[in-house]
């Protein structure tokens, strides 16, 4: 059993920590520069003139244009994107999925893959069987297909690394964190397969060939699962 | 509440890390989280502290005032409780949506209150059956994240430390009573928390009892026993939320845990109120030195009296 009160103590600095000075980092209200021949972007204002850091984050200049990335936001999908994301609402041949983004995502029915990787045209009893599929609060991992006008992003998994996750843990961390890299999955040594949604959800569960060797009751549930739950 | 959304995978891996003694985060079926207090930063209170636990985030202010005491019990104070959910921590929340979870928050602080080893109310009181202290305690749950009802008493309990009632010199002048309240904010006394309760939640998952349980963790838990735990520790309160039910012997087993997670919590809490007014303690004797020797430079005074000091500090805002 372990109490842990503390006060608010003072921050280090990043540059102490990290041994070195960080980019251009700048809080709301900072003057990012005064010279009047520069174009203001999102997350800044102008002031006279000044130009003025309306959030916080890194200053990111292109020639002319300068903007400010900011640490805590929202996700900003693009086409192409791994996202980890739960399923909130089973509509009309399409589910709902919140991404952290600003907008519920979509995922539609015919960018699913059928269990069993049939391959034809969706039909009106496979869209009463969705909930079967992926129910409300499920987890899956997809890809952002398109991004739509408003922003909001339509998701695919069609492909055998993304669907349904299952046994695992979720942490959350601000998007700005995760990086767009070649590869979001990745398998460590330690036996651990770790999923990095560019949306800032990341997933952590159990290398995948190993199911069969957990421990315990978890056993018995895998090999009675339901067959469309194996990757719907 | 607002409860998370989870997957029944991701339940199955909470309950069956639970059975293990082994939750998400790390910790072990009795391990509290840690969390910051800061007291004292809400300036026009009597008395204010913010807890931030994980992601829970509450904000307390205690507000002084002179009332009327209820005709049962004409020589105490009374307290009174409020607790409002903002739409910021769940848009569940917003408009009315907060406040049956505020009222049941409220109304379980003003049960553990209201057990007479919690707060001495006597010393409340100005005039038997005329006038005594109010004390107006008001709760905003900022941010949720698990264990509102643990938070809200522990930040309401360093609140209470923070609070200064400032005194009152009753006068009789030919039958008529005069109350003077004490401008001076240095002529003020402190209430008494070393036995004030703190409430520990224990929430039933699966088969066993975990102590401040995350959102996630609360979403997969059916019934949860509050169990309020004084300075003494001694139990004050009791009570059972959630439509799940408790196995009689499990709630011995509860109650035992959360008597020992309740003194942890105590203590802990008041060891951490104590080191920072220790700290106030010395910037302010730091303080008050410099501004000794800026007087004395100024106006050339050799010896400044203590009082008079005190007298210029205090309405020029400095400490």
């Amino acid at each position: 059993m372990s109490v842990d009160a503390r006060l608010p103590t003072k921050r280090k600095r990043i540059s102490a920590l990290a041994g070195f000075e960080p980019r251009h980092i700048v809080s709301p209200g900072d003057v990012i520069t005064e010279d009047t021949g520069y174009m203001r972007g999102h997350g800044t204002y102008v002031d006279g003139d000044k130009l003025i850091a309306s959030v916080a984050g890194i200053v990111d200049r292109v020639n002319k244009l300068i903007c400010v990335r900011p640490f805590k936001t929202r996700y900003n999908g693009e086409v192409g994107d791994v996202v980890v994301g739960r399923i909130t609402e089973v509509g009309q041949r399409r589910w709902k999925v919140e991404t952290f983004s600003r907008l519920d995502s979509v995922l539609l029915l015919s960018s699913v893959n059928l269990p069993g990787g049939e391959l034809r045209r969706r039909s009106a009893e496979d869209e009463l069987k969705m909930r079967h599929f992926l129910a409300e609060g499920d987890l899956i991992s997809a890809e952002v297909q398109s991004v739509y006008s408003d922003g909001s992003l339509s998701l695919h998994t069609r492909s055998l690394k993304y669907g349904k996750l299952k046994e695992g843990t979720l942490i959350q961390v601000p998007p700005s964190l995760v990086k767009r890299c070649k590869t979001h999955f990745l398998h460590l040594p330690c036996g651990a397969t770790v999923i990095l949604g560019n949306n800032g959800y990341v997933w952590i569960s159990p290398l995948d060939n190993e199911e069969a060797t957990l421990t315990d009751g978890q056993t018995d549930r895998l090999i009675n699962d339901d067959a469309p739950q194996n990757r719907f | 509440m607002a409860d998370a959304m989870l997957s029944s995978f991701e339940r199955t891996f909470i309950v069956g890390g639970v059975e293990q003694d082994f939750r998400c985060d790390g910790r072990s079926c009795q391990d509290y989280r840690h969390f910051e207090v800061e007291t004292g930063i809400v300036s026009n209170t009597s008395g204010s502290a913010r807890l931030r636990l994980s992601k829970t985030d509450i904000l307390v202010g205690v507000k002084a005032e002179i009332g009327e005491p209820h005709l049962q019990k004409p020589n105490q104070g009374y307290i009174e409780f409020f607790v409002d959910c903002s739409a910021n921590a769940s848009p569940e929340f917003e408009g009315r949506g907060g406040e049956e979870l505020g009222t049941m928050l409220a109304k379980t602080l003003g049960r553990a209150y209201n057990h007479k080893s919690a707060i001495d109310l006597a010393s409340l009181c100005i005039l038997p059956g005329k006038q005594c202290w109010v004390l107006y305690i008001d709760a905003v749950v900022l941010e949720c994240g698990g264990n509102l009802f643990d938070s809200i008493s522990l930040a309401v309990k360093a609140a209470l430390h923070n609070t200064r009632i400032p005194n009152v010199t009753v006068s009789t002048d030919e039958g008529d009573v005069e109350l003077e309240i004490s401008d001076d904010p240095h002529d003020c006394r402190r209430l008494d928390v070393s036995s004030i309760p703190v409430t520990v939640t224990m929430s039933k998952i699966g088969h066993r009892h975990v102590v401040d349980a995350s959102r996630q963790e609360e979403a997969c838990s059916l019934a949860q026993l509050l169990v309020s735990v004084n300075g003494n520790n001694n139990i004050c309160a009791m009570q059972k939320v959630g439509h799940g039910a408790l196995d009689p012997d499990s709630i011995f087993e509860m109650i035992e845990t959360a008597r020992s997670v309740g003194k942890a919590l105590n203590k802990g809490l008041l060891n951490i109120l104590k080191k920072k007014n220790q700290k106030q303690a010395k910037i302010k004797r730091k303080l008050v030195s410099y501004y000794r020797r800026k007087i004395q430079q100024k106006y050339q005074i050799k010896n400044l009296h203590r009082f008079f000091l005190r007298f210029i500090l205090a309405y020029s805002n400095i400490v």
